[in-house]
């Protein structure tokens, strides 16, 4: 596991950020954006005025329109892409990003698949071998190593992804809408997942998603982000505690909350 | 607009006339080809139907062969097309005939794989070269578009000048004919890769070389066959190209062909064409079960094309 946090450095180069000087724990801030602003080449303000913190433990949602720089968020969180002004600071030593499509290889098997990671971060292959072992168990694709990602469903496609990313035992998680394709129950069933995960693992979550009940659903902290040029137009602390179960959709309380979230999020959005 | 508005239609209508001869075939590709349900049944009939209509396209060629022998030809000029029984018994039945044009073969064989495989190996380098920077692609594809656009029929007697009528000349113009559709499919390939991948790679701290032996690589595979395919046919002309121009040396087929043509041998030449012929199929073929094994595994080349 040690040789994780050597080749952490590569994952964010700017100047802003300030890379970790010991293990994060539970509660430390992984992520602290202040007063981000992104703008494009071609003159889009993407972002504007961003600020917000992750913290370990933490899970928070940002929901807000199509095309309202949600995505843009997450590249400049990863380091994909920088911010044109303000303050980013990735305090994480190792990022999972979990990405719309699974983007997994079509030549190599799950398993091979899910050791992709590992592989590139240079750890030795006794710990690879363990780590996507005990990765593939956690999302449930035992039984699955040897498959072709041709031969899965989209749902078991995310769980590789997201087997892929555990490999690294990250301490921040980033998602981008990445169960937006999949149909409902599939999505119900992954969103029950990751919760699981989330509570067992206690990594900082930054989730993308248009979806206000899978916001609610999923998280400790709902962000709420107007339309272009994007900004944080409300916060919502989500009470509920992390044993929760589909029937919680369906109570009233679930329900007030993502009505006022719903709400805040048609007010920025005109 | 009247041209454009009539193709749809009139490929309908084949359609449709195809539906005639063999109903389960072309009504199970079409209702089909969308979903992929019960693939099995869909492969099994349009894999008979694959190997019947080649077979039928041979019939018609050789009632065409016979009816230009003995309809349109005098029976003394018959040798400039002589009937298939007689390339038969003339040619392929004659021990001396068969030993010489089998020998040919052999060093045709020798000259275009030795030319092929230098293709290959500079065809990739190149290619990779290319992928690794913008500069030099832009300094370097235009001279593989050159090589592929200037006939190199005319530079064959100008190899010959310079390095003599033997066996490299013939591998050089192997080469320089096989070479572009290895460049041109290995840097497309390489090109090709999801700008998702790269993100996870680029996020990762993935380097050139990690980035291009687990990535682009195997991305570029089965376009990097589909190169070795049409490469490892024209690596055939090549060499017959090299010989008939050359006229020395080790005799391959270019030669032997030659030979039957300025005496008149009719059935000779033709059983030697039909091995040339059969020489450029086989290593197609060869080049696509080659390309099968390495990633038929994980590509599907028919799901693409349907």
């Amino acid at each position: 596991m040690s040789a994780l946090s050597t080749s952490a450095p590569s994952i964010g180069a700017a100047a802003t950020r300030a890379p970790a000087t010991g293990g994060p724990t539970a509660g430390t801030r992984v992520l602290h954006f202040r007063d981000v602003a992104k703008a494009f080449p071609d003159g889009t303000v993407a972002l504007e005025g961003v600020d917000l913190d992750v913290r370990r433990g933490e899970f928070v949602t940002v929901v807000g329109p199509s095309g309202c720089g949600k995505s843009t968020l997450l590249r400049i969180a990863s380091g994909l892409s920088p911010a044109t002004s303000g303050t980013v600071q990735m305090d994480a030593e190792r990022i999972g990003y979990v990405f719309q499509d699974a983007t997994l290889l079509p030549w190599r098997t799950v398993l091979k698949n899910v050791q992709l990671l590992a592989e590139l971060h240079g750890m030795s292959s006794t710990a690879t071998n363990q780590a996507s072992r005990d990765a593939i168990d956690l999302v449930g694709l035992k039984g699955h190593e040897k498959k072709l990602p041709r031969a899965l469903s989209g749902g078991m496609k995310m769980r590789a992804s997201l087997a892929r990313s555990l490999t690294l035992d990250p301490d921040l998680f980033l998602f981008d809408e990445p169960f937006g394709a999949l149909d409902e129950i599939t999505r119900e069933r992954l969103n029950d997942e990751l919760i699981r995960l989330f509570t067992s693992k206690g990594f900082g979550a930054l989730f993308i998603t248009h979806s206000v009940s899978e916001a609610v659903y999923l998280s400790t902290r709902v962000l709420v982000m107007s339309g272009r040029p994007g900004h944080i137009v409300d916060s919502f602390d989500v009470p509920f505690g992390p044993d929760r179960t589909p029937e919680l959709r369906f109570t009233p309380e679930f329900a007030a909350l993502a009505g006022q979230v719903s709400h805040a999020l048609r007010a920025g959005h005109s | 607009m009247t041209a454009v508005d009539h193709r749809p239609t009139s490929t309908e209508e084949t359609g449709v006339s195809s539906t005639v001869q063999t109903p389960p075939a072309t009504s199970s590709e079409g209702v089909l080809s969308g979903g992929g349900a019960a693939p099995l049944v869909r492969r099994r009939r349009t894999s008979l139907a694959n190997a019947l209509l080649p077979v039928g396209v041979l019939l018609v060629l050789l009632g065409i062969w016979y009816a230009i022998t003995y309809l349109v030809l005098d029976p003394d000029r018959r040798f400039l097309m002589p009937p298939p029984q007689d390339v038969v018994t003339e040619a392929f039945l004659d021990g001396p005939t068969m030993a010489r044009i089998g020998e040919a073969l052999w060093n045709t064989v020798v000259v275009s794989f030795t030319g092929l495989a230098i293709a290959i190996a500079i065809g990739i380098a190149w290619a990779v070269l290319m992928s690794q920077a913008k500069a030099a692609e832009r300094s370097l594809f235009p001279y593989a578009v050159a090589l592929q656009c200037i006939p190199i029929l005319a530079l064959v007697p100008l190899i010959g000048f310079w390095f003599g009528f033997g066996f490299l000349s013939r591998v050089i113009v192997c080469v320089l004919i096989a070479l572009f559709p290895i460049v041109s499919n290995t840097l497309f390939g390489l090109q090709s890769v999801d700008r998702g991948m790269h993100e996870l790679f680029d996020l990762h701290g993935a380097g050139r070389f990690t980035r291009l032996v687990k990535l682009q690589f195997p991305a570029a595979m089965p376009a990097v066959f589909a190169g070795f395919r049409i490469s490892a046919g024209l690596s055939v002309v090549g060499a017959i190209v090299g010989d008939i121009f050359f006229k020395q040396g080790t005799p391959g087929l270019g030669i032997v062909l030659d030979n039957f043509r300025s005496r008149l041998q009719g059935a000779e030449l033709f059983a030697s064409i039909l091995v040339a012929a059969g020489l450029g199929i086989a290593v197609f073929l060869l080049f696509g079960w080659l390309g099968k094994l390495a990633v038929g595994r994980w590509y599907d080349q028919a799901r693409d094309a349907g």
